[in-house]
């Protein structure tokens, strides 16, 4: 991807329509990822948010409406389910180096910008959730992608640790350029390292800023405000942590604001 | 003199190192029942076969590819599930082929061998079929190897990272169908399955990467072959189910002596 315009957008979901036994599942969605920029879906379970991701990535063919990508777009994919068979015999590196050109010290380095260096040893089974986010992580960024595409990447990890992997996705897609495209659950999380929030549920609810879809009353409809009394999780990072949990200190500078 | 040893002995061998990396394969990908629906259908192929006067195996290789391609068209539809299907088509297919066979051969003499293997009466024509589409189903492996084990791992993942996932798939369904068909003559069609998985898992306890799981397969499997023909000679057992016994038995090992062992030091993980 050398030629393409600054202002076109990576990627641009138009009116997609996606329809299961007659019922939409994606009712004329519109999405759209332009470099170095995060967008977030938010939705309640079963809004179509993996099956939006799916339709980004060409996985699914919609029924209706169109989709762009920009010629040659390599994607960073980091799915949500992952269920491997106890019965197949494989490492972490060996995983790693399957069906991709990166070259051993290319993993290396991602293995530890993700905080996931150590774990080339072990078996892909015997992976903690936290661990196992941080290695589909380090596959995504060892293809060099110009959009990462995260289907709630911090699934099954602490709650110290989601700020965590959220910032190490947010810096990780920043020195790259990269835009991402990302599944959440929780918008809070996000707000700080979000340029724009989606709200799905099956059609797009709405859109915009963090802060103003948080007050949006479709959102609220969806998601309720917060019960009173409860704090919005901030968090000031002057270290980070490894897999392991050790605290790391930060590769670079790194003082953005957490507030909401 | 012992020219039918020779030739079984042939046979098994080939299916048996053919067995190793499928059977590897059909346990990595979760697809037992699809495994099993085909052997099961080797038996419809058989009547096809003898009716169409093409061979059974060649009509055996024709009803597992039916079968191959009908479980790519039933992955197509999230309606039903691939399990309960395959199930029925396996044993619609058995008893189709079972109430068909009386009317093309003479059954008392020839069901229990297409049943359950006949790797003593293994002619030069089979040896052919074995060793012809072994290499071909190998060959075919070797090339789909790194694709297929990604999309193993993640098939939507292999599949954005730009693996062909569909034609990676057909290839292997179809190779699976090539070997069962082969392996019909040695083990049967009630068995083949066996053949393909109990080395194949047998091996998983003794390997810590999937090429040497593969191979350690092929390795039980012909030890399996060998013990079953020895039985065979020795004691008169039939030979087939002799062969999946010696596998089984295998398999039991494999299980008992690292538990027996854990009890004093920690077995390493």
């Amino acid at each position: 991807m050398k030629h393409a315009p600054v202002n076109e957008p990576l990627l641009l979901v138009r009116d997609a329509v996606v329809a299961r036994g007659g019922e939409r599942l994606l009712d004329r969605v519109e999405v759209s990822v332009h470099r170095g920029e995060t967008v977030t879906v938010v939705g309640p379970n079963g809004a179509g948010k993996t099956t939006l991701l799916r339709v980004a990535m060409g996985l699914i063919v919609p029924d209706a409406g169109t989709v762009q990508r920009q010629p040659g777009l390599r994607i960073g994919y980091v799915p949500q389910h992952f269920s491997l068979d106890v019965t197949l015999p494989l490492t972490v590196a060996r995983w790693l180096s399957l069906s991709s050109k990166a070259t051993a010290a290319e993993r290396e380095a991602a293995m530890t910008e993700v905080g996931a260096h150590g774990l080339d040893g072990r078996a892909l089974q015997e992976l903690s959730g936290g661990e196992l986010r941080r290695v589909l992580l380090a596959r995504a960024l060892m293809r060099r992608p110009d959009l990462l595409v995260l289907d709630e990447p911090v699934q099954g990890v602490d709650m110290a640790g989601q700020a965590d992997l959220y910032d190490l996705i947010a810096r990780a897609a920043a020195a790259r350029g990269a835009g991402v495209l990302m599944v959440s659950h929780e918008l809070h999380f996000v707000m700080a390292t979000t340029d724009r929030v989606v709200c799905l549920n099956r059609h797009v609810c709405c859109e915009g800023a963090p802060e103003s879809v948080g007050k949006h009353p479709e959102y609220l409809a969806l998601f309720g405000g917060l019960p009173p009394g409860v704090a919005v999780y901030t968090h000031h990072h002057d270290h980070a942590h490894a897999a392991s949990g050790a605290v790391v200190p930060l590769a670079h500078d790194h003082h953005h604001p957490h507030g909401h | 003199m012992y020219d039918f040893l020779w030739r079984a002995l042939a046979g098994g061998v080939g299916v048996a190192l053919v067995a190793g990396p499928v059977g590897s394969l059909i346990l990595w990908r979760r697809m037992v029942v699809f495994g099993s629906a085909l052997s099961h259908s080797a038996l419809l192929g058989v009547v096809l076969g003898l009716a169409l006067g093409i061979g059974v195996t060649a009509g055996a290789i024709l009803v597992c590819f039916a079968v191959a391609l009908l479980f790519v068209a039933l992955r197509r539809d999230p309606r039903v599930s691939d399990d309960a299907v395959l199930g029925i088509v396996a044993h619609a297919a058995l008893a189709l082929g079972l109430v068909l066979l009386v009317y093309v051969s003479d059954v008392s003499t020839e069901l229990l061998g297409f049943l359950f293997g006949d790797i003593l009466a293994v002619a030069a024509a089979d040896l052919w079929w074995i060793w012809g589409g072994g290499a071909v189903v190998l060959g075919v492996l070797a090339f789909i190897w790194r694709p297929l084990l990604a999309m193993t791992v993640h098939e939507e993942l292999a599949a954005v990272e730009g693996v062909p996932v569909a034609a990676v798939r057909l290839a292997f369904l179809f190779a699976v169908a090539l070997v069962t068909a082969v392996a019909l003559k040695i083990v049967g069609a009630l068995l083949i399955i066996s053949l393909l998985i109990i080395p194949a898992a047998t091996a998983r306890r003794l390997t810590r990467t999937p090429e040497a799981m593969a191979v350690a397969a092929s390795a039980i499997g012909v030890v399996a072959v060998l013990a079953g023909l020895g039985a065979s000679l020795l004691w008169d057992a039939p030979a087939s189910p002799a062969i999946v016994l010696a596998a089984a038995l295998m398999f039991a090992i494999g299980v008992a002596v690292p538990a027996f062992k854990s009890r004093g030091v920690p077995a390493p993980r």
